[in-house]
């Protein structure tokens, strides 16, 4: 699993992680600690294509249902199926265990325009 | 954070505590802080605003808050909650009038749930009312509600005569729930584990006086406890010990477990079950409306919104809260509809994945003609349909 400082980071709290052209994205930290315990993980289909800035899916905690989307279009390739079993990972290991899907990009440069990792935890600070 | 309305002024001069500190914060800390503020931020809450107060969501995780409550014990701080002393000659009418229970009769050291209505029959709040004997009482209402309230007696107070006094800044507030409470405090207290539901005892501790009652708002047994702030976290450390060890009955829990809990309970919730709009009568709360109250005793008079409550008693209300079991794993939120063979019958009140039974649970008003228990509803949860069956309430009881 990558480490976060070789993610790149949205305004709506995903991190991705690119290697060759395969995108892993999962949610932040700081996400998880705003969404409370995560309780449910909907994503859509192995095999969905996903357009640039499109949700892939929902997340549901204990207080509220929350879109997760991906800056970077191309095919899902998988869902994590980890984390249907146990929702609880994105809040206990959401760099680790608790990624959601990979997506098969041809456009990667999207990522361009994301906040590093030193960006976003200054500008969202977990405590 | 709630401002207090223009205009607005506390009924007594020693009640204007919390306003002279509302409007003198400054911007860096708009939020009221309760006495218990040092102890969360030393056990790194999650805090959030909730009603103008800075209060904890969570320690560590709502769920597990939620089971150790469940499974032995959990400490609330619940100082965010008004607290309203009346005193004087006409207190109890004056209460009676506003209260849809009959405070006229009750015990000493008795507290009784009630609502505070409007004219129409809608609800301003559900309070407990407490008497201590001698024309004193105590109110305890919900913190969102509490200048509203304050405000409304002052309008319909007229010649009653009585004094008001909001103690809500002066004061902390504890819920101390689940089943090995009363075994933790029965070495400090043991008159406390004599006391039946709703029932309070005042006690000296740490050369201060502080109330315990036998209620609460989990569906498990406990206390809750009013103390003076300047003793508050002294004695929150003398009731319940060290926390963070491991063999600690009790531990703290946050707001986001107290209202899965309550849901559990099927108990309702100000601006979900409970709002200006809804009739107490529609939300199974008829235990605590007294419909004929005043009518054989011109001492006690009626309250206001009993002849609206009446015409809806009699006409039978036309929606009604129930309880719903939803099928897969998504929650249902406030606001959403249910729907039955394509038909909007309601809308969902609150919701949750219940921890204890592993299913998602809601409540939510039906129409009258949909509320019967084994009905099969659907509800719409924005891009996919969840079937639902109605329920009875509470869907938890404690063992």
């Amino acid at each position: 699993m990558p480490s976060p400082r070789e993610c790149r980071f949205t305004e709506t709290h995903e991190w991705l992680h690119i290697d060759e052209d395969v995108v892993t994205l999962g949610l932040t930290q700081y996400a998880a600690n705003e969404l409370t315990d995560v309780t449910y993980v909907e994503m859509k289909s192995p095999g969905s294509t996903i357009l640039p800035g499109e949700s892939v899916g929902e997340v549901e905690s204990v207080k509220t249902t929350s879109d997760v989307y991906s800056p970077v279009g191309g095919q899902l390739l998988e869902v994590n199926p980890d984390v249907a079993a146990d929702p609880s990972l994105l809040n206990s290991d959401p760099f680790g265990r608790g990624w959601l899907v990979r997506i098969r990009t041809t456009d990667p440069s999207p990522l361009d325009a994301l906040m590093d990792q030193t960006m976003y935890d200054t500008k969202y600070p977990t405590g | 954070m709630n401002e207090p309305s223009e205009g607005f002024s506390p009924i007594a001069v020693s009640g204007a505590t919390l306003v002279k500190i509302m409007s003198t914060t400054t911007e860096t800390s708009m939020m009221l802080r309760t006495p218990f503020h040092e102890f969360h931020v030393n056990q790194r809450a999650k805090m959030v605003e909730f009603a103008g107060w800075e209060m904890p969501m969570l320690y560590h995780s709502i769920i597990d808050e939620h089971r150790q409550v469940r499974a032995a014990g959990g400490v609330f701080d619940v100082s965010h909650m008004g607290r309203l002393r009346f005193t004087g000659r006409d207190a109890c009418r004056f209460l009676d009038h506003v209260c849809t229970r009959q405070i006229f009769g009750m015990a000493d050291d008795q507290a009784r749930y009630s609502l505070v209505c409007n004219e129409q029959g809608g609800c301003h709040d559900d309070v407990l009312v407490y008497f201590f004997g001698d024309d004193e009482y105590m109110m305890v209402c919900n913190a969102a509600n509490r200048l509203k309230l304050l405000d409304h007696f002052q309008r319909v107070r007229g010649d009653f005569e009585f004094e008001l006094h909001d103690e809500t800044a002066e004061t902390g507030m504890l819920a101390i729930q689940g089943p090995k409470v009363m075994e933790l405090i029965k070495p400090l207290a043991p008159e406390v584990t004599e006391l039946k539901r709703y029932r309070f005892l005042r006690k000296d501790v740490l050369g201060a006086t502080v109330l315990v009652s036998r209620t609460g708002y989990t569906g498990e047994d406990g206390v809750e406890i009013i103390m003076p702030a300047a003793l508050a976290a002294a004695a929150l450390g003398f009731l319940v010990g060290d926390m963070d060890a491991d063999n600690s009955p009790v531990k703290p829990a946050g707001l986001g477990a107290r209202d899965t809990l309550r849901l559990e309970a099927g108990m309702p919730l100000y601006g979900h079950e409970i709002t200006e709009d809804f009739d107490p009568l529609a939300a199974g709360l008829k235990f605590a409306v007294k419909l004929d109250k005043g009518d054989d005793n011109p001492d006690v008079g009626h309250f206001i919104g009993q002849d609206a409550l009446r015409r809806i008693a009699q006409d039978g209300p036309t929606r009604r809260l129930v309880g719903l079991f939803l099928d897969g794993k998504r929650t249902a939120r406030q606001e959403m509809k249910v729907m039955r063979d394509g038909a909007e019958i309601g809308f969902v009140t609150s919701g949750c994945a219940s921890p204890t039974l592993g299913k998602s649970i809601a409540m939510a008003f039906v129409g009258a003609d949909h509320a019967e228990p084994g009905t099969t509803v659907q509800v719409d949860l924005g891009r996919t349909m969840a079937h639902a069956e109605v329920v009875k309430l509470p869907f938890y009881k404690a063992g």
